[in-house]
């Protein structure tokens, strides 16, 4: 190409941005690495922190983590599915409550995660006196993701092919079977990218679990018990723990990889649905 | 002689009574403020093949889909008229809006233009319909399945391997698959909207010669846009034409009639130019 | 599945969708009835002060208003060029493999956890400005982790309306002999300008609701700054830092501090919808 200097000027400003960009983000996980690759062993993953975090490892963090993050999902799930559900057969003609709904639901994305932990603390942990718990927070995350999912789904439901509806209606099946049988299954890979960006997405979160999920870092025997979330965890190491920032490092990485997993997976399952799509 | 009697038809199955199965009278079909279709009235006859003719976008398939409620899926559809199923002596209101909808649809089967197989295996697409109107027992099922597959030709080709996805058949396969799962229900009425005109030539021909098989046993009515396919399979034509943009029926009679004594200008020059 | 089922597909569906919006009114309500205190005695005009001493009755928020708004502008301003040149180079200037990878990059970066943002830029970030303008711990700082955690969402959002510029419209502007600076610049931005512009608004909506990653590197005084280097608190991370302790009217005045930041975002919600192109 035989290009105007300006025109060369210009290319190269966008690849100096991308570039710089990369870079960035480069050095964030050299870092990362640098400073936590260390501690990362499976040890680490399979003991209890000691010593406020500075030792040991992340193991009832872990599993406060999952807790949290299965709270999370099994209400979300259902809820969310009931809701994608009727907005995907019951508001084909439009009409004002699927139109209000959905803009509900908007507003409700993008509301700050503060403002659930806040709605979370005032809602479930004092006025359903469900106190600091893993419930409590699991429940906040649900409020939190449900929005996200249902959308997704939605769209998914909307892309299952129309014949499938038509066919099982001329064949006299009812709604309810068609939908067992034949259009969720058709959305499965949708449901499954919603569940995966959903959980990622809470496991990310912080700020709206450190006054509804708490801080007690010890292992939780019950739903009802306190638990620290990685995220929650990471934060503490790097704020109030003089020293922690090894582990921190090291947790950053473990969460990191976890939530990576989570949209990985999400991508996968939606491309899943698209090539099913296309294989008709 | 019964008076009825039409004597044998050059195209199609030898001949048949007509007893008027479906009875249509002022039939009307709109979305929303827009009407589609208006003033049709006609009966399908028992046991004989009506083919549905005429150009694109006159409301053949609003018609079709008229006749088993699938309007009500379509939001803002509105159905105003008279339409009977007719059975001896009795006649079911299909417009009585306290129908039996899934009933209806039971006895009144419907293919579509594309296949829509649903992404299951073979035998639970068969499976599916008998289960949901309460078909349990393992070894009727099995019976059924087999029958309904013999009647569209596909058992032999496609015995070993009922389990495999319904999808992985091709496109003529999987036509006859929806046709068996239509069938294994048991209807008395076939819809089928351009059964053929998603398949290959070959393809085509063969769902053809099977659709030809089951006059006689099943009342079919079907849209197309082959007027050789209607020729030679259906026992009556009705011609659509589109009046002020809203669909109407022109002209209804025996196949030989329209195709070869059209009463109808518009019905002569559709006819002419298309074999022209 | 027999027909009874369905008679309880649409009010059990409905009742979930239902359930589902209702959160946004529920948390809205819950919010205000928590503010209540705070705002019965004295009204709006106390938030309106500069001085946040809340044990002793000053709950004044323009200083922490500001600095949110500050720290997001920053941010937005530093995001949106650099996201959109990102968006460009991944869409037209790198090769196909490269522009694929970098997607990636940028995906993967846009689900790295916000509390991993402020983990590095605590650790790495802080210390480093600290060097060249002390304390570190600034507005400055704050802006440029914000920053980093929005590109990816700002360029992936960008990416996805140049995408769906058609490719005609493209060849018609090189038809006519215009530079490749001209054709993006004139042609292909402008063309994607509304998806572009949402994508802003939803890092702009990320940036004021960002709790952590600010949390963790502005120095959070409650301050008017007065260059960009100085410290700064911002409204989430106010509520994070003192929700723990706060009771009665100090824990009333953050629920207030809540609401304001919900109603900033519904409100850049609703501007956003209203971007959106109407369907036919």
């Amino acid at each position: 190409m035989h290009s105007v200097p300006g025109d060369r000027l210009f290319g190269l400003a966008l690849w100096g941005a991308a570039l710089s960009v990369a870079a960035v983000f480069a050095w964030l996980f050299v870092d990362l690495a640098r400073l936590g690759l260390g501690a990362l062993s499976w040890d680490f993953i399979t003991t209890a922190p000691e010593n406020a975090g500075r030792d040991g490892g992340i193991a009832s963090i872990l599993v406060s983590t999952l807790l949290i993050l299965g709270v999370a999902v099994g209400v979300a799930a259902p809820v969310g599915l009931g809701a994608a559900v009727w907005l995907n057969t019951y508001t084909r003609a439009g009409g004002g409550t699927g139109r209000r709904i959905r803009l509900a639901l908007d507003g409700l994305a993008g509301m700050p995660s503060i403002v659930f932990g806040l709605f979370g603390n005032a809602f479930f942990s004092v006025y359903l006196g469900l106190g600091f718990s893993i419930l409590s927070g699991g429940l906040t995350l649900a409020a939190m993701i449900l929005p996200v999912f249902i959308r997704t789904v939605e769209a998914g439901l909307g892309a299952v092919d129309d014949g499938w509806r038509r066919g099982a209606a001329a064949l006299g099946l009812t709604q309810s079977a068609a939908l067992a049988h034949v259009i969720l299954p058709a959305a499965a890979p949708a449901i499954g990218a919603g569940l995966m960006l959903g959980i990622g997405r809470a496991a990310a979160e912080t700020a709206a679990l450190i006054f509804t999920s708490g801080y007690v870092d010890r292992m939780p025997e019950s739903l009802s018990d306190s638990g620290r979330a990685l995220a929650v965890h990471i934060y503490d190491l790097s704020m109030n723990v003089a020293g922690g920032d090894t582990h921190a490092a090291a947790s950053a990485l473990v969460l990191v990889a976890l939530v990576a997993c989570a949209n990985l997976l999400a991508v996968a399952l939606s491309r899943r649905l698209l090539t099913r799509r296309l294989a008709l | 002689m019964n008076p009825h009697t039409l004597g044998c038809i050059e195209a199609g199955t030898p001949c048949c009574v007509p007893v008027p199965h479906l009875s249509i009278e002022n039939l009307a079909v709109s979305y929303g403020d827009t009407p589609v279709l208006s003033d049709v009235s006609l009966d399908i006859y028992k046991g004989c093949i009506t083919a549905l003719i005429g150009p694109s976008g006159c409301g053949k398939t609003s018609f079709l889909n008229a006749l088993n409620r699938l309007t009500d899926l379509i939001p803002g559809a509105r159905v105003e008229g008279r339409l009977r199923l007719v059975d001896g002596a009795n006649s079911l209101d299909l417009l009585d809006p306290g129908l039996d909808v899934r009933a209806l649809r039971r006895r009144v089967g419907m293919i579509f233009q594309r296949p829509n197989p649903f992404p299951l295996s073979i035998r639970r697409n068969l499976e599916l319909p008998l289960r949901e109107h309460g078909m349990r027992r393992a070894d009727a099922l099995a019976h059924k399945i087999e029958t309904a597959l013999s009647d569209v030709g596909l058992w032999e080709e496609v015995r070993d391997r009922l389990d495999a996805p319904a999808l992985a058949l091709s496109g003529g396969q999987q036509q006859r698959l929806c046709i068996a799962r239509a069938l294994v229900l048991e209807p008395e009425i076939l819809l089928m909207d351009e059964p053929c005109s998603a398949l290959d030539p070959i393809a085509s021909g063969v769902v053809e010669e099977m659709i030809q098989s089951l006059s006689g046993r099943y009342t079919v009515v079907i849209v197309t846009h082959n007027l050789a396919q209607a020729r030679r399979i259906g026992n009556y034509a009705a011609f659509f034409w589109m009046r002020e943009r809203i669909g109407q029926l022109v002209e209804f009679g025996r196949c030989r009639q329209i195709f070869d004594a059209p009463v109808h200008p518009a019905t002569a020059a559709y006819i002419g130019g298309m074999r022209g | 599945m027999n027909r009874s089922a369905d008679a309880l597909l649409a009010p059990l569906t409905a009742a979930m969708a239902g359930a589902a919006a209702l959160l946004l009114a529920g948390m809205l309500g819950f919010l205000l009835a928590e503010s209540w205190p705070a705002l019965a005695h004295g009204g709006w005009l106390r938030f309106v002060g500069l001085a946040w001493y809340p044990l002793e009755g000053h709950f004044g928020l323009a200083a922490m208003c500001i600095a949110t708004l500050a720290v997001a502008a920053l941010a937005i301003l530093l995001a949106a060029p650099l996201g959109l040149a990102c968006a460009l180079f991944a869409r037209f200037q790198a090769p196909p493999a490269l522009a694929a990878g970098f997607r990636g990059l940028l995906a993967l970066m846009a689900g790295v956890p916000s509390v991993v943002y402020g983990f590095w830029g605590l650790t790495v970030l802080v210390p480093l400005v600290a060097r060249w303008q002390p304390p570190g711990a600034s507005l400055f700082t704050a802006g440029l982790v914000l920053a980093l955690m929005i590109l990816p969402t700002v360029a992936l959002l960008a990416h996805a309306a140049l995408a769906a510029v058609p490719r005609s419209l493209l060849d018609g502007a090189a038809a006519l002999g215009l530079t490749q600076r001209a054709t993006l610049l004139k042609v292909a931005v402008p063309a994607a300008r509304r998806g572009i512009a949402g994508g802003v608004l939803l890092g702009l909506a990320r940036a004021l609701g960002e709790t952590m990653a600010v949390l963790m590197v502005a120095g959070n005084v409650v301050q008017l700054p007065a260059s960009v280097f100085d410290p700064v608190r911002v409204l989430t991370a106010n509520i994070a830092l003192e929700m723990a302790y706060a009771t009665g009217t100090h824990r009333a005045g953050l629920f207030v501090s809540g609401l304001l930041l919900a109603l900033l975002v519904l409100g850049l919600a609703w501007f956003a919808a209203r971007l959106e192109p109407r369907h036919a």
